[in-house]
C-alpha cells in the first residue's frame, strides 16, 4: 500500500493533480504527519472524501445546480399540465388528445420524483416547486391556445436538456434509494428523448410537423431563436446544406435540434417568463 | 474491499481495469468521490507494477481476428457506432422514399414526411462520415449493406413497423452510449441527433397507433426513455446488416 503511487497513478492521467491538490491545502493538510498519512490513507472512506474534494467542480458545472434547473423546468411543465387537465377547455378536447395529456403530465410529474431524488442524493436541495403564472394561463381560452404553449414548453426543455449535457460527463453513478446506480448523465438523457417525443407529439397534435422544419406557426417566437438558433444549418464547421450531393436549409435545419443556455431558457421571454404565482 | 467493487452494468470492465492496468483518465473520474472508486484506487495504490500491459486498442474500420469490422476504440467507437445506425437508418428510409407506390401504401403526407425523414437521416450519416474523415482521419468505418426481410417494404404496417423499431433502437443508443464520450462537443452533437431521431420515433409511433409516441412500453414509471448498451443495439442491428461489426471497444481507451 503506498499512498504516493496512487498520485503518481493519477498524475499519469491528470498532470495537473499536484495542482489540484495544492491549491487545497485545507484537504491535504489534515495529512501533515507521516503517520496520519498513514493511517487516512489505509481509510477508503477517507479516500472517497479526499478526491471527492480534489476534484469537486472540475467539471463544468455543478451536477446539483444542472439538475435543479431541470427540476425548475419540469416542475413549470408539470403544473401547466395540471392547469390544463383542470381547465374548462379540457373537456372540449378529443378523448385522444386528453390521454396525450394525462400521458404527457405523468412523465412530467415522474420526472420531478426522480430529479428530487437525484438532487439529495448526490447532497444538493431541491428547490421549492415553481408554477406556471395563473394570469398567463387565463389568457389561453382554448385547449388549441393551451396546445400551443404546451409545444413551446416541449421544444424549451429539449433545448435545454440538451445544453447542460455536457456539464455532466464524467459524473459518477449514483445509488437511488428503490431504483440501483443510476448514472446521472444516462438519466437526463432519457428525460431528453422523452421530451422530445412530447414534442413530436404535439406539434403533430397541432398539424405541424414534429420536426422543427423553420416554416411551422411558431417557429418565429423566441422559443427557437437565441445565439444558436434552430434556423441553423452549419454544424460542428460542418456546412450541412453541403454534404453529399446537397440538402435544402430546411431538411438540414429540421436534422439537428439547437441547444438553448440557461440564461436563455430563463429569460423573460422564453420559460423564464412563464414562471410565477 | 472487494465487496465494494460490485459490477455496475456495462461499467464492469472499467471497473476492474484498474486493479492490473494504469488508471485509464475517464475510469479515474468515475472514481473521484465514490468510496468503491476509492477502494479500486487503493489497491492500485498497492501495486508496485507500472508497467502498461494493456493491449492495443483497435482502430476504427479495422477488421479483428474473427474477421469482424471493429468500430475503433474510445470516442472514435462511438461516432462509428452511431455512424453505423445512421447508415441503416438512411438505407432503409431511401428505399421508402424510392418506392413508386409509396403515397399509396403510406398516405401522401405520410409518404412526404417521411421523404423529409429520409433526408434527415442522410445528413446524420453524412455529417458522421465528415466528422470521422476530419477527426479521425483512416478511421471511418467503412459503407456498410443492409438486409431486410422479405416483405419490408411491402405494407404499410410493415414499413411502420421497421421505422418504429429502427428510431427506438436508435434512441435507447444514444441515450445509452452518451456516457461513454470524452468530448463534451460530441455529446452535444449527439444531443442535437438523438432528440430528432425521438421526434421521428414519436410520429412513426403515433401512425402505428395514434397516442402512443411515449407509450409505458419506451419510457418506464421514472419517466425515463429506454436506453441500451452499444451491445445490445448491435445484437439488435445486426440481424439488418451484412457486414459482422464488433463494438466491444467503444468508449474504452
Amino acid at each position: 500500500m503506498n499512498f504516493f503511487n496512487i498520485i503518481n497513478q493519477l498524475s499519469e492521467v491528470d498532470p495537473d493533480v499536484m495542482g489540484r491538490l495544492d491549491t487545497r491545502r485545507s484537504v491535504f493538510s489534515s495529512l501533515n504527519t507521516v503517520s496520519k498519512r498513514a493511517a487516512l490513507a489505509s481509510a477508503p472512506a477517507f479516500l472517497a472524501a479526499f478526491f471527492s474534494k480534489a476534484y469537486a467542480g472540475t467539471t463544468a458545472g455543478d451536477p446539483k445546480e444542472v439538475f435543479n434547473y431541470a427540476l425548475t423546468l419540469e416542475y413549470l411543465e408539470e403544473d401547466f399540465y395540471k392547469k390544463m387537465v383542470a381547465s374548462p377547455f379540457f373537456a372540449t378536447a378529443s378523448a385522444a388528445a386528453q390521454g396525450a395529456i394525462r400521458q404527457i403530465l405523468k412523465h412530467e410529474a415522474a420526472h420531478v420524483s426522480l430529479l428530487k431524488t437525484v438532487i439529495t442524493t448526490i447532497g444538493g436541495t431541491p428547490i421549492a416547486p415553481v408554477t406556471f403564472k395563473t394570469a398567463t394561463f387565463a389568457t389561453l381560452t382554448s385547449f388549441a391556445k393551451q396546445l400551443e404553449v404546451a409545444q413551446l414548453l416541449e421544444d424549451t426543455g429539449v433545448r435545454a436538456y440538451k445544453g447542460r449535457a455536457g456539464d455532466l460527463l464524467g459524473i459518477p453513478d449514483v445509488n437511488i434509494t428503490g431504483v440501483g446506480m443510476v448514472n446521472p448523465l444516462q438519466a437526463a438523457l432519457q428525460i431528453h428523448s422523452v421530451e422530445a417525443r412530447h414534442a413530436a407529439h404535439i406539434r403533430y397534435m397541432r398539424g405541424q410537423t414534429p420536426w422543427i422544419s423553420g416554416d411551422g406557426d411558431l417557429d418565429g417566437q423566441p422559443h427557437y431563436k437565441g445565439a444558436i438558433p434552430e434556423s441553423t444549418t452549419t454544424q460542428s464547421n460542418v456546412d450541412i446544406t453541403k454534404l453529399g450531393t446537397g440538402y435544402s436549409a430546411k431538411d438540414a435545419q429540421a436534422s439537428f435540434d439547437e441547444i438553448l443556455t440557461k440564461a436563455e431558457v430563463l429569460d423573460n421571454s422564453r420559460a423564464g417568463g412563464l414562471v410565477g404565482a | 474491499m472487494s465487496d465494494n467493487l460490485q459490477p455496475r452494468g456495462t461499467e464492469e470492465s472499467t471497473l476492474a481495469q484498474p486493479l492490473s492496468t494504469p488508471i485509464k483518465r475517464r475510469s479515474f473520474f468515475m472514481y473521484a468521490g465514490a468510496t468503491a472508486g476509492a477502494s479500486a484506487l487503493v489497491l492500485a495504490g498497492c501495486s508496485d507494477d507500472n508497467d502498461d500491459n494493456s493491449p492495443a486498442l483497435p482502430k476504427g474500420n479495422s477488421t479483428t481476428a474473427n474477421g469482424s469490422i471493429s468500430l475503433g476504440s474510445g470516442d472514435v467507437g462511438v461516432l462509428n457506432f452511431a455512424y453505423a445506425l445512421e447508415q441503416l437508418e438512411a438505407d432503409f428510409y431511401a428505399k421508402v422514399a424510392a418506392l413508386p407506390n409509396g403515397a399509396t401504401l403510406l398516405s401522401a403526407t405520410e409518404f412526404d414526411y417521411f421523404k423529409q425523414v429520409a433526408k434527415h437521416e442522410a445528413i446524420h450519416r453524412d455529417f458522421f462520415k465528415a466528422a470521422l474523415d476530419r477527426d479521425a482521419a483512416g478511421q471511418t468505418l467503412r459503407g456498410l449493406t443492409p438486409i431486410y426481410p422479405a416483405a419490408t417494404f411491402t405494407s404499410r404496417a410493415n414499413i411502420l413497423g421497421t421505422a418504429k423499431t429502427f428510431e427506438d433502437l436508435g434512441v435507447s443508443a444514444y441515450n445509452g452510449a452518451g456516457k461513454l464520450l470524452k468530448t463534451p462537443a460530441y455529446l452535444v452533437l449527439a444531443g442535437q441527433i438523438v432528440s430528432v431521431e425521438a421526434r421521428h420515433a414519436a410520429y412513426v409511433r403515433d401512425l402505428v397507433e395514434n397516442g402512443s409516441f411515449a407509450a409505458d412500453d419506451v419510457v418506464n414509471s421514472l419517466g425515463l426513455d429506454v436506453a441500451r448498451t452499444p451491445a445490445e443495439v448491435l445484437t439488435a442491428a445486426q440481424a439488418f446488416i451484412t457486414e459482422k461489426l464488433d463494438g466491444s471497444s467503444i468508449g474504452v481507451n
